[in-house]
């Protein structure tokens, strides 16, 4: 795939919904969440995912600061989130 | 209790195909029939997972086009070039058929019926099918929202859903509809003939005063533009709802 500009490949973290489902026992897409880079509150739904055709994985990325708040990869001996900047999650009442 | 919740959200279904629509040269509908499925909310998608003879599998997202509450689950699919899964969808699958799928999921791209405010809709390409849920939903419910659908395509046969969506537009508070072709325009088309820019956005949306409830789906570069217009307009960052289906072409 010929690509001249990579922010192209740039989702939303909505589009991960279905794989954190495998982390979380909830839908965390609508939860607010915190970035410890620069301060930011939002939804991760909100946030951008770079999920790239032959990576192994999935990063999400601040969209305001773009620091990386985590990843998501799948492994042989299952799905690993490692946390980079997500300093919170907040899930609504009910959510 | 917390351990069936679980399940349910990470049971992957097996759909049955109980029929096929072409909406347009490159897209398709596909009606399944989703045992146990839990129902969904306007603007959600599945992951659809399918399976090689050789154990290769390839999983891909797809938003739901039929409203909450029909007995069988619609997905719309656009057939991308050298898009793997796309192409069997649209080309190789017949009625009949099975295949994997987990959902509904996202719970932040959705549009709440009971929400008044008006609710702005902007859609390029494909990306008019979580959006056309709404609308369906909308329909359903008999809702009031004031609704308006800016719907970017290439030409008049790329509209998905033309012939629906001009008699959804006929009734008594209907949707507005607004079409825009990016492409080459049919003779004597009196409509808008460009693509979406900040102008066009200014004319069709409420100002941001009356802060309507916007929802802006397509490919990657259209729904960074709408977005970043919409802001520039003065509408507020959080209640610009964006999906972005990647680089999937121009529409």
């Amino acid at each position: 795939m010929p690509l001249t500009d990579e922010n192209e490949l740039r989702l939303d973290g909505n589009a991960l919904a279905g794989e954190l489902g495998r982390v979380f026992a909830v839908d965390v897409t609508a939860a607010d969440g915190r970035c410890g880079h620069c301060g930011r509150v939002a939804p991760l739904g909100a946030q951008h995912l770079y999920r790239y055709p032959s990576a192994p994985g999935a990063v999400v990325r601040c969209s305001a600061c773009g620091s990386m708040l985590f990843v998501l990869v799948d492994l042989p001996d299952g799905v690993r989130m490692t946390i980079g900047s997500l300093s919170w999650l907040r899930l609504a009442p009910g959510g | 209790m917390a351990g069936t919740a679980l399940l349910g959200r990470l049971t992957w279904r097996l759909g049955t195909v109980v029929a096929l629509r072409d909406e347009t040269s490159t897209v398709r509908t596909i009606v399944l029939d989703v045992p146990e499925w839990p129902g969904h909310r306007p603007g959600q998608h599945v992951d659809v997972r399918l399976t090689a003879e050789d154990g290769y599998q390839a999983e891909r997202s797809y938003s739901i086009a039929s409203p909450p509450g029909r007995e069988q689950v619609e997905l719309t699919v656009e057939r991308l070039p050298d898009g793997e899964v796309s192409s069997y969808l649209v080309g190789e699958l017949r009625e009949g058929d099975q295949f994997e799928l987990r959902g509904p999921i996202g719970g932040y791209f959705v549009w709440n019926a009971g929400d008044e405010a008006p609710l702005l809709l902007v859609a390029g390409g494909s990306g008019v099918v979580p959006l056309m849920c709404m609308v369906r939903h909308r329909a359903a419910v008999g809702a009031r929202t004031p609704t308006r659908l800016l719907y970017s395509a290439r030409t008049l046969d790329d509209l998905i859903y033309r012939t629906e969506l001009e008699q959804l537009a006929q009734g008594d508070r209907s949707p507005e509809v607004v079409p825009t072709l990016t492409g080459v325009t049919p003779p004597g088309w009196t409509g808008l003939a460009r693509r979406i820019d900040e102008r066009m956005l200014a004319d069709v949306a409420w100002p941001a005063a009356e802060r309507p409830a916007i929802f802006v789906c397509g490919p990657t570069a259209l729904v960074e533009s709408v977005a970043r217009d919409l802001v520039d307009l003065g509408h507020e960052p959080g209640r610009v709802k964006t999906e972005r289906f990647g680089p999937t072409g121009g529409t």
